[in-house]
């Protein structure tokens, strides 16, 4: 039975994880993320469907009990915070080039360094632009409230299975840490040993009677096979953005004035579109719920429609460069961000718009075509 | 009707958790709530704040520079704080503690006395719930019953006996809460 809660994004979402009749969870706490791991804990999933809940002795070890469960076809996921996701970036580009399946949660604090323990959005790089070595890609989504962070568990373990890849949940320090209302799904079970064989038995290592054996690893030392692994990657990627692309767009029908923002940001721009509204100025919100893919496209067709865009995130500039290179330069984009685990308020982020973008943009613009022109 | 509400004191006076009833009864009338706390590396006596919304309508920011209403605990928050409200808003401060009382002539401020309440009737740890009353009292946004129903789903059921002291600290709230009137002083030589 569907359940209405009023919790907190950790708690939701490791409610959800044991209702998305996950098997293994492997963590080490971290501010702001130690309430996932700690309301396992209190929770006893393993009373409950048989999950097993395991605090690691390091966050280096979890990833890698994460690849071990992921290997035999079970639903495994881990989470952490910014200092914690580094040391386990070695395992994650691990997960990548074996195509295991696994979800990663981050529920991002300030950095560079221990940084802070507040919100941040400062690990949009480490998430979307590789992190780990190599060439791979994480399928990102990036939840904006307690709902989502509840029901991307289910929806992060579908798109796992479905291409073999690791998935990751970017949060931050605000929405793991605020309380909203919440319906929870029904308990889902978890898969039973025969369900297990039947949907991993082609790739997962469970027991190899009757059949070939399977081998999980990410070492080709071969050429010609680790660059068709390479290429078994990247098509996934070419899918994924077909396919399992998600972005939300808000009051963007009419609008002249654009802001792009994801998670935290997201919210608190809503509030600074309304804000505008009130005011006059036709502001529209694009939503990116998952990072990569990225919704290139949409930003590509709003950018004939307005007449510039504000990249607001919590960080010093980064999803801003996405953003214009999915405009093409068709119309000025700047960014606007707090750091430090200081949070923009909608005031700010209206008055940078009309500072940043409303009123210099038609100044650029001119210099830009002027340069040109000498 | 969206009512926006900054909780703001010390560590360990009940600020967070009086922002989750308030939440909690807001989730028993059909509203959308967010609850959106301060998590830094606040402890018992460090400063500690929330910010509760309650909204017929979906909530955009749960964090707010500008709120309707602002009840204030202690003197750190009243300087940080007091700016907050919205012109026309509401300022509620317990006066315990207070050295620099509120200065703005544009917004309605009140008096509670949670502290010394608390104290008389014998029980330190129902100040938040007085405070609470005597925001209901000026600002009725949720029912008593579902204060109560709200009570109830955030308190552990082992706790529940304690539920009429709760009412009647609530109830106490109600009855004690106060205008403020800035007094003007006349300076003579």
């Amino acid at each position: 039975m569907s359940e209405l809660k009023l919790m907190k994004g950790n708690e939701a979402l490791a409610e959800a994880a044991i209702r998305a009749g996950v098997d293994g969870y492997f963590g080490y706490p971290i501010t702001p993320q130690t309430e996932i791991i700690e309301y396992l804990m209190t929770e006893r999933p393993e009373l409950r469907t048989g999950m097993v809940v395991l605090q690691a002795e390091s966050e280096i070890a979890a990833i890698n009990m994460v690849y071990g469960a992921a290997s035999t076809g079970k639903k495994a996921m881990t989470s952490s915070s910014s200092p914690g996701i580094s040391l386990k970036l070695e395992g994650i580009s691990y997960l990548a080039g074996a195509e295991l399946p696994a979800v990663i949660v981050n529920v991002v604090r300030g950095g560079p360094g221990l940084g802070t323990i507040q919100p941040s959005q400062a690990d949009y790089f480490q998430s979307v632009k590789g992190g780990g070595h190599g060439d791979y890609k994480l399928y990102v989504l990036a939840p904006a409230s307690v709902q989502e962070m509840a029901d991307f568990v289910e929806d992060a373990f579908d798109i796992a299975f479905k291409y073999l890849a690791p998935v990751l949940i970017l949060s931050d320090g605000l929405i793991g840490q605020m309380m909203e209302k919440v319906i929870l799904k029904p308990q889902k079970p978890r898969m039973t040993n025969e369900e297990l064989i039947e949907k991993n038995g082609s790739w997962a290592t469970t027991g190899k009677k009757g059949r070939e054996r399977n081998i999980i690893t990410s070492l080709d030392l071969q050429s010609e096979k680790m660059e068709a692994r390479v290429h078994r990657l990247m098509k996934k990627y070419e899918q994924m953005e077909k396919e399992d692309l998600r972005f939300e767009k808000i009051n963007c029908d009419d609008a002249e004035y654009l802001i792009v923002a994801y998670g935290s940001s997201a919210r608190i721009s809503q509030k600074a579109v309304e804000l505008a509204r009130a005011k006059g100025i036709k502001l529209g919100l694009l939503r990116p719920i998952t990072l990569f893919p990225f919704p290139k496209q949409a930003l590509f067709e709003l950018a004939d429609q307005v007449k510039g865009i504000l990249s607001v995130e919590l960080n010093a500039g980064q999803m801003v460069e996405d953003v214009r290179l999915s405009v093409e330069f068709k119309v000025p984009v700047e960014h606007f961000g707090r750091t430090g685990g200081i949070i923009h308020t909608p005031e700010e982020i209206l008055e940078a718009l009309e500072q940043k973008i409303i009123k210099n943009g038609s100044i650029r613009h001119h210099k830009t075509r002027k340069s040109s022109i000498l | 009707m969206t009512e926006e509400i900054i909780i703001a004191g010390f560590g360990g006076q009940g600020v967070l958790s009086m922002g989750k009833i308030l939440a909690y009864s807001g989730i028993m009338q059909d509203q959308e709530v967010s609850w959106m706390p301060s998590y830094g590396p606040e402890m018992r006596g460090g400063t500690a704040n929330v910010t509760v919304i309650l909204s017929d309508e979906r909530i955009s920011s749960p964090y707010l520079k500008i709120v309707d209403t602002a009840i204030i605990l202690n003197q750190q928050s009243m300087d940080k704080f007091e700016e907050s409200v919205k012109p026309g808003g509401v300022l509620i401060y317990d006066p315990n503690g207070i050295t620099a009382h509120p200065t703005r002539t544009d917004i309605k401020i009140y008096q509670i006395e949670g502290t010394k309440l608390a104290s008389e009737m014998g029980n330190k740890k129902i100040f938040n719930m007085i405070i609470l009353g005597g925001y209901l009292k000026v600002k009725p946004v949720v029912k008593l019953e579902n204060v109560i129903e709200g009570l109830k789903k955030s308190i552990s059921e082992r706790y529940h006996n304690l539920i009429p002291l709760n009412v009647e600290a609530i109830t106490m709230g109600m009855n004690n809460i106060v205008p403020y009137k800035i007094e003007k002083h006349v300076f003579q030589n």
